[in-house]
């Protein structure tokens, strides 16, 4: 009888968890623990602070694969006025940190309304399009256009350029995956292109600097230049088969700068080379694969519309930071999604990854 | 399905990358990260210690303390200055040189401060040194010369490499050895052995982090110290004929004749080599270069004198050798010399002359006249050509830089020099060493040297022994491999101290032993050094000599009394002894000295009777001039 009840409070338990998808995101976090230890150089308190980051992010996900659908549904206006809001807020009276302005003080907790709104934008995407699905017109792509740049536009202000990048790279997957046609995508680009230079002319000097840094980043070696040059180096001096675990020497002697966060993947190249990184680039391909299976398998609209985008800012977060570690993208700030160190993008990440588990979960119980 | 597309050209993309940089390029990166790991830190050997032919020690090293700052370390360095001058004297001077430092510095050097810092306030910067990131004290080996100015002028000194040294060093190859020397011989000794005298410089890699501290070191070569010098000169002997010159400036080289060691070597007045090697101070330069004295001119290697009478002994063995005197024959001296069929008076010192002179009295009362007329019978070519043999006119080779070649002159090169034809009038002058012919003391002690040697010259040398440094005493880090010895070798086989090699100059012992004997005489009653010669225990043979600093007109009498005391006439004296055996040959010069046989004499006395009895003789009386002599 106790065994029955612990037996079905287990299953209870479990029952929106998706095992394989939690099994390639537990290896990568794995990873995660094994590189931060090694890139903090042997800093327990490190190791454990991430494992309390995967603790917390594995309750939001187990929270968000067991939200019904319909809850995320009624929940998505709400949440993404509260996000503008909050970021509104920021710009107003947010808190200034290394000359950015992304936290607001709600008195109890300091949070970073940008990362909610990592979730909250194609959330509110995909509902507007669930909700005109029947009558799809291009006014309806403008006006989700207007939903994704409202926020970007402010969190491009903040600034922060990486998550900028990442929420409007999602929104772009939903409108995308709404069927935005090509022409109008294209349309889209050119006129993108056109206003490079209005853009240019909102980014920080910073940013613009590490864009032109990306260019050519041996002028400033020892300046702007410098994490790239050390980035590609550790790379580079990897090989085939790394350098062996702990013996980073780009990373132990100090040469990366933010090791156990947006520059992890160097230390990771470093010591565990090309074998390493293809190893990483299968698991990450595994789980975006199973995304698009995911989303390929979605009952409804709204669903294929998250699971999508979802799925490919998943994809967005890796290759960008890749890209920028391996000197092929500027340095924008994106973590190495589930590897690097940081309580926010791992739960953000785990909620992504919690509503695709209740995107698969909740139809397969719909439909028995 | 754009979205697999999309991920899989993407991860394709990433993919390209990664293998361009961790196959294709992998070599590069690598060398770029050990490069940016391993840094070579120098271990500079300790410089070999030179020591006197007794052992006594005259140039050495002391490890003292040294203030240093890492400037990597360090955010706002004239803060950091002003403080820590609050702990320990900072002069002006300091700053200034550590500002020079830290331009030239390389990425993650400690720079000295402050030198030789005295116990008390190694003592007050340790108790206080928590506050002060990057700075620490440290021990350093400092080089000393214990004689100060006794041993300046062959010595020399060590200094501080600078850019003219470093492109010297660069074109020579010798620049790695140097990698974490401060310090190169400048000149004397110290520069002419520097590469015995360095040591091999020995490499540790090390492990450094971005900011360049050392994590580890992962291997290492020790360094070899550099080799001893052991030389020929008895610094004793050096201070007696120190003292002996008095108040007067001047020089002597002692030889030994038997093989060239030079056991004295005088240049006076001189400096105190220790104040060159961290950058001489202003004031103690403009005193020292500002001098009437000329501290800093090395009379004995680079002063060109006449030589007045002391030719006149090479002289007679030159009118003997080439068949014009014998020692029967014999003039009549009237006081002066002239050309046949010319009016011009060539005097002899001695107004009314010395009357009936042959070649023995010729040297011993140092008559004028006898040469004049031997000077024009052997003419200007064939002085030169005897004289040459003796070395006049040639540097010496002696193992120090700088040395000059005097000047012998010949038809050929007034043709040369002046575009002008000989005279024999010229000649007359040669005759007596006054004329165009100049000497080194250097030179003309070498050639007394190879007169008491029956003709068989040496070079003279100051380096007697090379002395390769046991490793052990030396290594500091065990287990390292020995290094190779071959500086050492190449040292060991230093041309400098080689000897000469010239065949003996072809000399009848009759005429040699005449020419002595003449010698001897001086020094007795009746020569011209009989003052300086009473009571020798031993034989002395000598040539006393006088040079003149201002012509005196025809027909004026040169009166020491009237003639400002930096124009009188400079004194010399040559000598060896004993007369039967030379064990040592010498040559004063005293500058403004007078007549030969009054200054420079005495002071060659002094020399060979410790030389040669061991007797050390009480401080000369400080002769006081009666008027206008400077108060030096």
């Amino acid at each position: 009888m106790l065994q029955e009840i612990r037996h079905r409070l287990w299953q209870r338990l479990i029952v929106h968890i998706e095992p394989v998808l939690l099994s390639a995101l537990a290896l990568l976090m794995c990873i995660s623990l094994l590189v931060i230890y090694s890139a903090s150089g042997g800093n327990w308190n490190r190791v454990l602070g991430q494992g309390v980051n995967i603790l917390v992010a594995l309750m939001a996900l187990w929270f968000a694969a067991n939200l019904p659908l319909h809850y995320l549904m009624r929940i998505a206006v709400p949440i993404y006025i509260v996000g503008m809001l909050m970021l509104i807020g920021v710009a107003l009276f947010g808190e200034i940190n290394n000359g950015a302005r992304r936290w607001l003080n709600l008195g109890i907790i300091t949070i970073q309304p940008s990362e909610i709104m990592k979730i909250a934008v194609p959330l509110m995407m995909a509902w507007y399009f669930e909700k005109n699905e029947a009558t799809l017109k291009l006014r309806n792509y403008l006006v989700a256009t207007v939903l994704l740049l409202m926020p970007v536009l402010l969190i491009l202000r903040q600034p922060d350029l990486g998550t900028a990048i990442l929420i409007a790279a999602s929104g772009f997957f939903v409108l995308f995956l709404a069927g935005l046609s090509w022409r109008i995508i294209i349309a889209l680009a050119v006129a993108a292109l056109a206003s490079a230079p209005v853009l240019w002319s909102m980014l920080h000097d910073y940013q613009r600097q590490r864009i032109l840094m990306l260019f050519d980043p041996e002028q400033d070696a020892l300046g702007k230049g410098y994490h790239t040059i050390q980035a590609t180096i550790a790379v580079g001096s990897g090989g085939i088969l790394g350098k062996g675990y702990l013996n980073g020497t780009q990373s132990h002697l100090d040469f990366l700068p933010e090791r156990t966060t947006d520059f992890i993947f160097a230390v990771y190249s470093e010591e565990f080379g090309l074998l390493g990184n293809l190893i990483l680039l299968g698991l990450y391909l595994f789980v975006i694969a199973r995304g698009f299976m995911i989303t390929a398998n979605a009952s409804t609209y709204f669903t294929r519309l998250m699971a999508g985008s979802i799925t490919l800012t998943f994809f967005t977060y890796a290759f960008v930071n890749m890209g920028m570690v391996s000197g092929i993208l500027p340095v924008v700030g994106v973590p190495l999604p589930l590897v690097s160190y940081g309580g926010t993008s791992m739960v953000t990440l785990l909620l992504g990854f919690g509503i695709l588990m209740s995107i698969e979960t909740h139809k397969k119980l719909v439909q028995t | 399905m754009f979205g697999v597309g999309l991920v899989l050209v993407m991860f394709a993309l990433l993919l390209i990358r990664f293998v361009y940089l961790q196959i294709v390029k992998h070599s590069h990166y690598e060398t770029l990260a050990e490069n940016n790991r391993i840094s070579i830190v120098p271990i500079v050997p300790s410089r070999g210690v030179i020591v006197d032919r007794n052992g006594e020690i005259l140039a050495r090293n002391y490890s003292g303390y040294t203030l240093e700052i890492t400037p990597s370390k360090v955010a706002d360095i004239e803060t950091l200055i002003g403080e820590l001058s609050l702990l320990v004297d900072i002069t002006a001077k300091d700053r200034k040189r550590f500002k020079k430092l830290l331009a030239e510095s390389r990425n993650f050097e400690s720079l000295p401060i402050r030198n030789r810092l005295s116990d008390e306030e190694v003592a007050r910067f340790a108790a206080q040194r928590y506050r002060f990131k990057g700075v620490d004290i440290k021990a350093r080996l400092f080089r000393e010369y214990p004689h100060r100015e006794l041993t300046s002028h062959f010595i020399g000194y060590i200094g501080r490499i600078n850019e003219q040294d470093m492109s010297l060093l660069e074109a020579s190859e010798d620049a790695p050895n140097y990698l974490g020397s401060d310090y190169i011989g400048k000149i004397g000794i110290e520069q002419s052995y520097e590469k015995t005298l360095h040591g091999t410089t020995g490499i540790q890699r090390v492990e450094v982090d971005s900011a360049g501290r050392e994590v580890r070191t992962i291997s290492s070569t020790a360094p070899v110290s550099g080799n001893g010098l052991t030389l020929t000169l008895d610094v004793k002997l050096q201070a007696v004929a120190e003292q002996a010159f008095g108040p007067y400036r001047g020089a002597m080289v002692a030889i030994d004749p038997s093989n060239g060691e030079i056991l004295a070597f005088v240049s006076k007045p001189g400096y105190d080599p220790n104040l060159f090697i961290d950058g001489i101070d202003e004031q103690s330069w403009d005193e020292l270069s500002n001098s009437p004295d000329v501290p800093l001119n090395n009379r004995a290697l680079r002063g060109q004198y006449p030589p007045g009478s002391t030719i006149k002994p090479f002289m007679a063995l030159a009118g003997l050798a080439l068949g014009k005197r014998n020692a029967s024959y014999t003039i009549s001296d009237p006081g002066y010399f002239s050309l046949p069929n010319t009016s011009h008076r060539y005097r002899d010192w001695k107004l009314d002359g010395h009357g009936s002179v042959d070649l023995f009295k010729s040297v011993v009362v140092s008559c004028d006249t006898y040469y004049y007329g031997l000077a024009n019978e052997l003419g200007i070519d064939n002085i030169y050509n005897f004289m040459s043999q003796f070395g006049f006119g040639k540097k010496t080779g002696i193992d120090l830089e700088g040395e000059v070649s005097g000047l012998m002159p010949s038809s050929e090169w007034k043709q040369r020099r002046h575009k002008q034809i000989w005279y024999p009038g010229d000649t007359i002058s040669v005759g007596i060493g006054q004329g165009y012919n100049l000497v080194t003391p250097l030179q003309l002690a070498a050639a007394t040297a190879t007169l008491a040697n029956d003709g068989t010259a040496h070079r003279p040398h100051l380096v007697k022994k090379i002395q390769p440094v046991p490793n052990a005493l030396t290594n500091p880090l065990p287990d390292a491999p020995p290094a190779s010895n071959s500086t050492t070798d190449s040292a060991l086989n230093n041309p400098l101290t080689t000897p000469m090699g010239n065949p003996p100059i072809n000399l009848n012992p009759e005429h040699l032993g005449l020419v002595k004997r003449a010698m001897v005489a001086v020094t007795k009653p009746g020569g011209t050094a009989a003052g300086a010669g009473w009571g020798v225990p031993y034989v002395m043979a000598g040539k006393t000599g006088t040079a003149q600093v201002i012509n005196i007109k025809q027909g004026e009498k040169y009166d020491e009394k009237k003639v400002n005391e930096r124009h009188r006439d400079h004194a010399w004296f040559i000598a060896f002894a004993p007369a039967e055996q030379p064990k040592i040959a010498l040559a004063v010069l005293v500058e403004n000295g007078g007549h030969g046989s009054s200054t420079a004499a005495p002071i060659a006395r002094k020399v060979l009777d410790y030389f040669l009895l061991g007797k050390i003789p009480k401080p000369l009386p400080i002769i006081k001039e009666a008027d206008n002599a400077p108060g030096d």
